[in-house]
Parts: C-alpha cells; sequence; structure tokens
C-alpha cells in the first residue's frame, strides 16, 4: 500500500513553489537528508500517529488528507496538490502526524528531513523567520477552510 | 423539472432570471431558470427539496400542472464579458442560475476568450448536473474544475473550498468578468480571492438569495438594503453590495 522514498533525489527543493525567493544556500542546507517519494494512488505517506519527521514539498498529483473517526467511514477533508506543501507537526512536539496523508493518483514529492530542518531553522533565525512567514499563511488558509466546513455552507 | 405551457408560449427568458413557481393549495416559491436559453419551448427548473412548497413541487409528476409566473429579475449581464476571459463560480444549488449562461457562452464561443467554471459541492452525491458536467470537462475551449467540503475513499476529484482553485484559475485578472452564485458567504470570499488576484470589483457579478414572495418589488420581503432583490437583482454588481455584505444586518 506504501510508496516508497529513496536518497540521491531528482527534484530540488529550490524549484518549488514554497521556496521561491530563498536563500539558495539555506534551502540546499536545508535539503540535506531529502528524499524523493513516488506512489501511486491509494498509497499512504504517512498515518494519523506517527512520527512526524518530514516536511513534504508536492511537485505531481494529488494528496488526500483523510481523518477516521471510531465507527465512521474515513473522510477527506482536503485534497493538495503540485506547489503545495504538506504537515507542520514535524515542527512542535509531540512530531506525532495528525491526519492520514493518501495519494489519490501518482504522486511526486520531496520529503525533507525534520530534524535537519529544525536544527537549520534553529541555527539561522533570519531563514527561520522567513520559513515561518512562509509556512503560516498555508496554515491560517487551511484553518480558514476547516471553518467554512464547520459552517456547513452548501447544506440545505 | 421541465415545464411546457398548457396554452400559449413560453416567454423569453435572460440567463439568471427567476419564475414564481405555484403549487396549487400550497403556495408560490422563487426558483431560478435553468434551461437553454436558445429552447424556448420549455421552462426548465431543479429543484431541491428545503420546504414545504419545493418538496410539494418535487413530488410532481409528468402530466401535473403547476402554475408559472416570470421570468422576473434583471439577470446576468451579458454585455461586459464580449472579448473577455469569462470565470463561473457556482456553490452547491448556485449551478443551476448559471448554466443558461453556460450555454449562451458555448453558443457563441468565438466571442469569448478563456473559460473557467469552478463548482463546489458540499459531497460527491450533493453534485448537480453530473452526467452534463463529464461533458463538459472533456471539452477542450472550457475548463470545468469541480471541487467538494467533504468525500470519502471513493472520490478521486479535488476537496477543498471553491476558493481553493482561485489562484490556479487560468484568466487574465485584468481582462477577465467572473459571475458567482452560491451560499453568500462563498460568493463573499470568492469576490475577494479574485479581487486579490486583480479583478476589478466592478467586473464581479453575483446572484443575491432572499425570501421572495411578489416577485415584483411591492411587498418588501426580499429588501436588501435600498433595494429590491426580486426587482433590482437577483444579480448584483460586486461594487454595489460589497460594504452590505459586512453587514450581519442587512
Amino acid at each position: 500500500m506504501s510508496g516508497h522514498l529513496r536518497g540521491d533525489p531528482r527534484l530540488k527543493a529550490a524549484d518549488h513553489a514554497f521556496f521561491r525567493g530563498f536563500d539558495a544556500a539555506f534551502v540546499e542546507r536545508l535539503s540535506t537528508g531529502a528524499l524523493e517519494g513516488s506512489y501511486e494512488a491509494g498509497d499512504l505517506l504517512f498515518r494519523e500517529g506517527e512520527p512526524a519527521n518530514r516536511f513534504f514539498l508536492v511537485f505531481h498529483g494529488k494528496i488526500a488528507i483523510e481523518l477516521a473517526a471510531p465507527d465512521r467511514p474515513r473522510r477527506t477533508i482536503e485534497t493538495i496538490g503540485p506547489g503545495d506543501v504538506l504537515g507542520w507537526s514535524w515542527l512542535s512536539p509531540p512530531y506525532r502526524w495528525r491526519f492520514d496523508a493518501r495519494a489519490v493518483k501518482s504522486t511526486r514529492t520531496l520529503a525533507l528531513d525534520a530534524k535537519t530542518l529544525r536544527d537549520d531553522l534553529d541555527a539561522s533565525p533570519k531563514d527561520g523567520y522567513q520559513f515561518l512567514q512562509r509556512l503560516l499563511p498555508v496554515i491560517a488558509e487551511r484553518l480558514e477552510m476547516a471553518r467554512i466546513q464547520i459552517l456547513d455552507i452548501h447544506g440545505v | 423539472m421541465v415545464l411546457r405551457p398548457t396554452f400559449g408560449h413560453v416567454p423569453p427568458f435572460s440567463p439568471g432570471q427567476f419564475n414564481m413557481l405555484y403549487r396549487f393549495g400550497l403556495g408560490e416559491v422563487a426558483i431560478s431558470i435553468c434551461g437553454d436559453p436558445s429552447r424556448p419551448d420549455e421552462i426548465v427548473h431543479t429543484v431541491r427539496s428545503a420546504g414545504k412548497i419545493t418538496s410539494a413541487l418535487v413530488r410532481v409528476a409528468p402530466g401535473e400542472t403547476v402554475g408559472v409566473r416570470g421570468p422576473y429579475g434583471t439577470g446576468w449581464p451579458l454585455h461586459p464579458m464580449e472579448g473577455k476571459d469569462v470565470v463561473l463560480v457556482a456553490g452547491g444549488l448556485g449551478l443551476p442560475p448559471l448554466r443558461p449562461l453556460l450555454y449562451e457562452l458555448l453558443a457563441h464561443r468565438d466571442r469569448f476568450g478563456r473559460l473557467e467554471v469552478i463548482y463546489g459541492a458540499r459531497s460527491p452525491k450533493d453534485l448537480v448536473y453530473y452526467d452534463e458536467i463529464q461533458r463538459w470537462r472533456v471539452r477542450s475551449d472550457l475548463r470545468f474544475q469541480v471541487t467538494v467540503d467533504t468525500a470519502g475513499r471513493d472520490w478521486y476529484g479535488d476537496v477543498g473550498l471553491v476558493t481553493a482553485r482561485i489562484p490556479d484559475a487560468r484568466f487574465e485578472p485584468e481582462r477577465t468578468v467572473a459571475y458567482l452564485c452560491g451560499p453568500e458567504i462563498m460568493m463573499k470570499l470568492t469576490a475577494q480571492a479574485l479581487e486579490e488576484r486583480g479583478v476589478a470589483d466592478d467586473a464581479i457579478y453575483l446572484s443575491i438569495e432572499r425570501n421572495m414572495k411578489c416577485a415584483v418589488g411591492l411587498c418588501g420581503h426580499c429588501q436588501y438594503g435600498p433595494e429590491f432583490v426580486c426587482r433590482d437583482g437577483p444579480v448584483f454588481s460586486y461594487r454595489d453590495v460589497k460594504p452590505r455584505m459586512a453587514l450581519r444586518e442587512v
């Protein structure tokens, strides 16, 4: 069911929209230990509760963010695609995923190593601040989307 | 629901207009016309059971009779889209009022630039015109995106709000006209997202929904600020209603 991660990636973080405008050397440092991921439709990238040790940059395909509750079918609450990023549970303890991520179709990602990221963001606060400034709007947008979903605006 | 007159002829309508449908003994309700304007022989409505009258309307069987008054309302302005990129954004049952406009656009496709349709619904089972959407999605002269609020694993399409599709939509903002129909909060957020892309607020049109009774601007049930939705709308320029959309009291 799972895809695979492999070293020596051909994808480059600097080519991803998230890192547009960043210092090239900083992005290069963050990419240490990055793994390229290939997934087919149905493959799990990670499961809720597992260690959140990667920050995924999506280059191709589509990924479903899924939530499960006891006695209820698993629901997709959002899909993301090329240019999007996946996951920030690696940024703060307890470093555990809070949802499942599954490929909806053939998908390629670059998965940055969380420990490397945390260490580099700590070591370079200026770059780290820029990183968080880039990540915060993504978090805010997804929070707003969740709020609108709670309103169930299309309900009768 | 496809209606044909028991006498006389069907009056022509403009995309975006509505009829008052009367279920005898129960009352009237305003329903948008969702058929093809080039088919003047029939009146087409899409009705979702949501109250006493609409639940009676969805139970109407072939051969039965319903009362029709109309068409009423302003309709979507067609002249601003000549030569422009056109974006239609629909949420839920906001697609039916936009369907006649889409028919019109496709019938005169060479007169417009890019055509982008973004349609959002609560879940895959709530999508209307599913088969027709599949035909639209394979057209090369139209990009039709579908997204739902939530879905199971049997859905391979997008999940998320229509607003999330705006940044990647294919249009040139300075030469784009947008038409929005759906829940008011969805239209507000979509209009904001379009403005962020650079679309002018007077190039965005939306269809406002209020409780309509007389349909001719007399009873005041559908008052919307200084205007009546039935007479002065339901289609308004976003520039004109933007201040009102921020007020809870309107």
